[in-house]
């Protein structure tokens, strides 16, 4: 044996060798299960008469769906500022080391938390119920007054409650993303005298974005979500429109699809969005960023056998 | 001219500095040697106020860090008194505490425009000239993870340096760096020694206070057991402490 080794090795020389790469039979079959089950799948949803496509099509871009769509994105736009600007205050509070702002910043948090979203939007429903009047003015003297009723509307409730229960997971995010930046960072800034609001949000902040995104960006699509709760205050967003419609016309599942495809479309948009945001937050953070999935795609039509052929 | 006398700092139940006294004259170069936990950084941290002192006074230039005197009283500075009095104070950290997602050059411009208003233009010309001068001239718009970390503390000197402070810090210039990097960044320290920078330093690297020191002192266990020119601290050490920490580091 050692002398028929020995043997080859003089006869070819290594620059002649010839890699041949390990062979992965079981992803093959993996992948193989994976495309019958997803096959079955599609057949299934085309075939299917219960699907009722031509409904959906119907309906899809109907004019009462499409503004119900638009009431979605009002109160997921106004959700998300209004809980984003009120979430930087949170952290910041409970950052500090004033005891009384943090255990508030604590406190607001536990309470907001604890509290389902369905039963906060109907306690801002019911505030008129509970407080006739709304007041401003020095605390405890005089002061102008409001009927609750007209201040706030059905939908003015939907987005504080949202705004409200956003504020206490945004404060948390944002806590955290504060956290994660190095102590280092904070000195250098001080050590170079750089102005407190300044080295916020050109020195910490930005390092901060990089983990605080990912989760926000969840956050962003879970509110997208629950903005279909708001239907219990009878406003005419996505879920609610569409809910009217199969009330009347009994076609439930068709009509849930108009729903289903609309919230898939704009989380694919949000999912995008982040993608592109954290890129931009990630400069510096790696050597080299890597490609984009629309570059990839392009470098691979550049470099397939298959496109070769043909160009040949 | 920096004067320090009967600094104090505890931190919890360990008395870090027990009463440090130390002048170092405008120009000169003092290098501050002694075991890990002897409190030199901390010494270096609270000559800018990262620290604050339980008890003593720090004055550069006839300047009470931290406080302002009025009468018999000292009433301490706002943060933003502070930041400006560290604007004009320059750190370097053992760890350069680069700014990663600003570029070099960016590094360098920030304090000067943020911190002390100059116009943009002649902060951007500086900036070009202080990276030429550590040999980065053509590495300004590299972000630090582009930067090996020699070259990174070249930046960060350079960012020091750009606020033209009446002091420079170093606080182990050298000790996170490869061995064959320390040489680098001990030259940039030799010619700016030699330009008459005020500098304080502290470091474990002999050769270099043996070369640009005007004056050594070394620390051990929060006070300083010595001080003095190299020749007398370091080829004739007076204390037995001071000589059995040279022989160690000598080795």
């Amino acid at each position: 044996m050692t002398v028929l080794t020995t043997q080859r090795r003089a006869e070819t020389a290594d620059e002649q060798l010839v890699v041949v790469p390990a062979r992965h039979p079981w992803r093959w079959a993996g992948t193989a299960l994976v495309l019958v089950l997803l096959a079955q799948f599609v057949h299934g949803l085309a075939t299917n008469p219960g699907w009722d496509w031509s409904t959906f099509l119907g309906y899809f871009l109907e004019k009462s769906v499409v503004e119900a769509l638009g009431v979605t994105l009002l109160l997921t736009f106004a959700g998300a500022v209004l809980g984003f600007l009120g979430g930087i205050p949170l952290a910041a509070m409970r950052l500090s080391p004033n005891p009384v702002l943090s255990v508030v910043s604590w406190a607001y948090i536990w309470v907001f938390r604890s509290v389902p979203l369905l039963v906060q939007l109907l306690f801002w429903a019911n505030l008129g119920y509970l407080y006739e009047f709304l007041q401003i003015g020095i605390p405890f003297g005089p002061g102008w007054s409001f009927p609750t009723v007209n201040l706030i509307s059905s939908l003015g409730a939907a987005i504080l409650g949202l705004a409200l229960h956003e504020a206490a997971y945004a404060g948390e995010i944002i806590r955290a993303g504060l956290l994660s930046v190095d102590h280092g960072q904070h000195e250098a800034a001080a050590a170079l005298g750089i102005p407190k609001w300044r080295q916020f949000y050109r020195i910490v902040l930005p390092q901060a974005m990089r983990a605080i995104l990912p989760n926000a960006a969840n956050l962003l699509v879970n509110l997208l979500k629950s903005t279909s709760i708001v239907y219990v205050l009878a406003i005419g967003e996505l879920f609610y429109q569409v809910q009217v419609i199969y009330g009347r016309s009994g076609r439930v599942v068709p009509l849930l699809m108009v729903a289903t495809v609309w919230y898939v479309i704009l989380t694919a948009a949000l999912s995008i969005l982040q993608y592109y945001t954290e890129r931009h937050f990630a400069r510096g953070a790696v050597r080299n960023l890597p490609p984009t999935p629309f570059q990839k795609l392009t470098a691979f039509l550049k470099a397939a056998p298959l496109l070769k052929a043909v160009q040949r | 001219m920096i004067e320090i006398s009967g600094v104090h700092k505890t931190f919890g139940t360990t008395e870090v500095l027990r009463g440090i006294d130390l002048t170092a004259a405008a120009g000169t170069v003092t290098v501050v040697l002694g075991p890990s936990g002897s409190g030199k950084s901390t010494l270096l941290r609270c000559i800018n106020h990262l620290e604050k002192v339980d008890s003593g006074l720090v004055r550069v230039d006839g300047e009470l860090i931290g406080y302002r005197q009025s009468g018999t009283r000292l009433h301490e500075l706002s943060e933003r008194q502070i930041l400006k009095q560290r604007a004009g104070i320059g750190f370097v950290f053992q760890n350069f505490n680069l700014f990663p997602h600003l570029t070099a050059l960016e590094n360098i411009t920030e304090a000067p425009i943020s911190a002390q208003g100059k116009p943009k233009r002649l902060v951007y010309d500086r900036a070009h000239e202080l990276l030429t001068r550590v040999g980065l001239g053509d590495r300004a718009h590299a972000y630090p993870r582009q930067l090996s970390g020699g070259q990174q503390q070249r930046v960060a000197i350079a960012r020091a340096l750009a606020l033209d402070p009446k002091l420079i810090l170093f606080d182990e210039p050298t000790s996170a760096l490869d061995p064959e990097l320390v040489g680098e960044v001990l030259d940039v320290l030799r010619d700016l020694a030699a330009t008459g920078v005020t500098m304080i330093v502290v470091t474990h690297e002999i050769g270099f206070a043996r070369e640009a020191a005007d004056t050594v002192v070394f620390m051990d266990s929060g006070r300083i057991v010595e001080q003095g020119t190299p020749a007398e601290v370091l080829d004739n050490p007076q204390h037995e402490r001071t000589r059995a920490f040279l022989s160690a580091v000598l080795v």
